[in-house]
């Protein structure tokens, strides 16, 4: 898929009108993701109960990348155990580092479709923000405030 | 040269005829320039015939070296009109310059409580050094702002420059508002103060004459690739009265007189400030850079650069949903046209063009002080420089007119 295309057939719908960007009141975990040079800027909000996540939003502001990518993976992980959804995180890695197998990309669904951003270097920050602060929602300690980039995008 | 014209000097710039580069729009110059035959085949004429350690070999081969390193010195010298050769010091860049400064005057001379006064609009490279002073010697930074609709520092913002001000640092030229500011007018503030002024005239020197005397400026950093010259080549003019007190920045080979086991004398200037085997190849490459300046002509560069700005400008200014950053006035900008579009971040504006084979920068710039200040952390920018043409602008002015469309508003 050419980029213009990846635009227009995937990120433009959930940059425009995203199925999961709202505040969210009772959400279990909340987590900033930023990458600051770039101004992406999100805050990731789950609800997990017994082990599942029940519920998912996300606010804030950024490139249409950073913004389609975390509401696609909002469509994706909600429903799923926090292992499946630390799986379907690992899978976007290796697709982003151009290294995942078929099942790993059919296991991402629409998200697959991101996988061309590989070939794009300096845009690989902007996709994978949704996807490393959910990780680190679940990986780090409580007390932590956000999961920032500083390499992102340097000029 | 009489009246050249563009499609003549393209030619004089390989990168355009590569094939690679079939009809690409490369409009992202104030990040660096492209470089001319010229002083691709000095650099390389230097390596085949001239290579040698200058400055210390005692055969002929290294004192052709060393004539051709002190060639390009004197060359730089009289480009931007230091008084002696000496007062120019070579770096790998405008950073590396600002920070030799910071390092040597600026921790010698700077105090408790003493100020330093800097522009909003300043590039990282001429703050982070300046921050490290002040935090290394409890003093001040004072920041000049400027309009926001305009992008001039008002006079009445010279008033921040008092006696307790050691250093005024301030850019030449707006990386991002491509804003001109006077800074002959504020180094005599900054002399009446008692301070010295530092120039980072990064990107002033590709667009017109600079004369460090008439400016009257005690430092002034330039970087060689803004210009035509290679990467990791470019200078630091200095005040031999100001360079003579100064301690050294690096230390090792080349800068010193003696050495004992305990102690070391350092050699005269400029040498004392260039530690280490000099980048020769650099320097040839950035007297060639500036003969070819010469050669074109300031006049011829200033003509070109701002009718396609007054075009570009002109044709984005129409387009709905597109704010241009900085000063109405196109020939206040040096080719950068800086701007945004309503929706559309600035990274998938960079994005998008990249697919029309369009070249321009997107983020902060380096900036970030002055996107806080403007309330807009990233922007897009385009920067033209003289090899760029009327097509090329109006090629840009249509595809930006889509941009929003391709994103998925349906205006």
């Amino acid at each position: 898929m050419d980029t213009k295309e990846l635009y227009r057939e995937i990120l433009n719908e959930h940059n425009i009108n995203p199925n999961h960007k709202r505040d969210m009141s009772d959400s279990t975990i909340s987590l900033q993701g930023i990458n600051p040079s770039c101004g992406d800027n999100i805050t990731l909000n789950l609800k997990v109960k017994d082990n599942t996540i029940i519920d998912g939003t996300f606010t804030g502001s950024g490139c249409a990348i950073s913004q389609a990518s975390v509401d696609m993976m909002l469509d994706l992980v909600i429903g799923k155990s926090k292992e499946e959804a630390l799986t379907l995180a690992e899978n976007f890695m290796q697709m982003i580092k151009g290294s995942a197998s078929d099942s790993q990309l059919e296991s991402l669904d629409e998200a697959a479709s991101l996988q061309d951003i590989s070939k794009m270097p300096a845009r690989v920050k902007c996709a994978v923000l949704g996807w490393r602060t959910m990780k680190e929602c679940f990986d780090k300690d409580s007390d932590s405030q956000s999961a920032s980039n500083p390499e992102c995008c340097t000029e | 040269m009489s009246n050249p014209s563009v499609s003549e000097i393209r030619k004089d710039f390989p990168i355009f005829s590569a094939k690679e580069n079939d009809s690409i729009i490369y409009f992202d110059n104030a990040a660096t320039s492209q470089r001319p035959l010229s002083v691709i085949e000095a650099v390389s004429d230097f390596y085949k015939r001239n290579n040698a350690n200058p400055l210390r070999g005692l055969y002929e081969l290294s004192t052709r070296a060393t004539e051709e390193y002190e060639g390009a010195r004197q060359t730089v010298a009289d480009f931007i009109n230091a008084k002696e050769s000496s007062e120019i010091i070579f770096t790998r860049n405008t950073s590396e310059s600002t920070n030799l400064i910071a390092y040597t005057y600026g921790m010698q001379n700077v105090n408790e409580g003493d100020e330093i006064v800097l522009s909003i609009m300043e590039h990282h490279s001429n703050i982070l050094p300046w921050q490290m002073v002040a935090q290394a010697k409890k003093a001040k930074l004072i920041w000049l702002e400027c309009d926001k609709e305009t992008a001039v520092i008002p006079e009445s913002e010279y008033s921040k420059i008092t006696a307790r001000t050691k250093i005024v640092a301030i850019t030449h030229v707006s990386n991002v508002l491509g804003i001109t500011n006077p800074v002959k007018k504020i180094a005599q503030i900054a002399h009446k103060n008692g301070a010295v002024i530092v120039v980072d005239g990064a990107q002033a020197v590709p667009h017109f004459k600079i004369d460090v005397q008439d400016i009257d400026a005690d430092f002034y950093a330039v970087s060689g690739h803004k210009f035509l010259a290679p990467t990791g080549i470019g200078c630091l003019y200095a005040k031999k009265a100001l360079l003579e007190k100064m301690p050294p920045f690096l230390r090792g080979g080349e800068m010193i007189e003696y050495v004992t086991r305990e102690n070391a004398t350092y050699a005269e200037i400029p040498h004392k400030f260039e530690a280490g085997t000099v980048n020769a190849g650099g320097a040839v490459g950035i007297k060639a850079a500036c003969e070819y300046i010469n050669k074109i002509g300031y006049d011829f560069i200033e003509k070109q650069t701002d009718e396609i700005t007054s075009t570009l400008i002109s044709e984005i200014k129409k387009i709905p949903h597109v704010k241009i950053i900085g000063n109405s006035d196109p020939l206040k900008h040096c080719g950068i046209v800086t701007f945004t579009i309503d929706g559309v971040h600035p990274h998938d504006i960079a994005t998008i063009l990249d697919t029309e084979k369009i070249a321009v920068r997107a983020g902060h710039h380096c900036a970030q002080p002055l996107g806080a200040y403007l309330e807009i952390p990233a922007t897009a920018r385009a920067s033209l420089y003289f090899y760029n043409t009327e097509e090329e602008v109006k090629r840009f002015a249509e595809k930006v007119s889509k941009i929003r469309s391709w994103m998925g508003f349906k205006d």
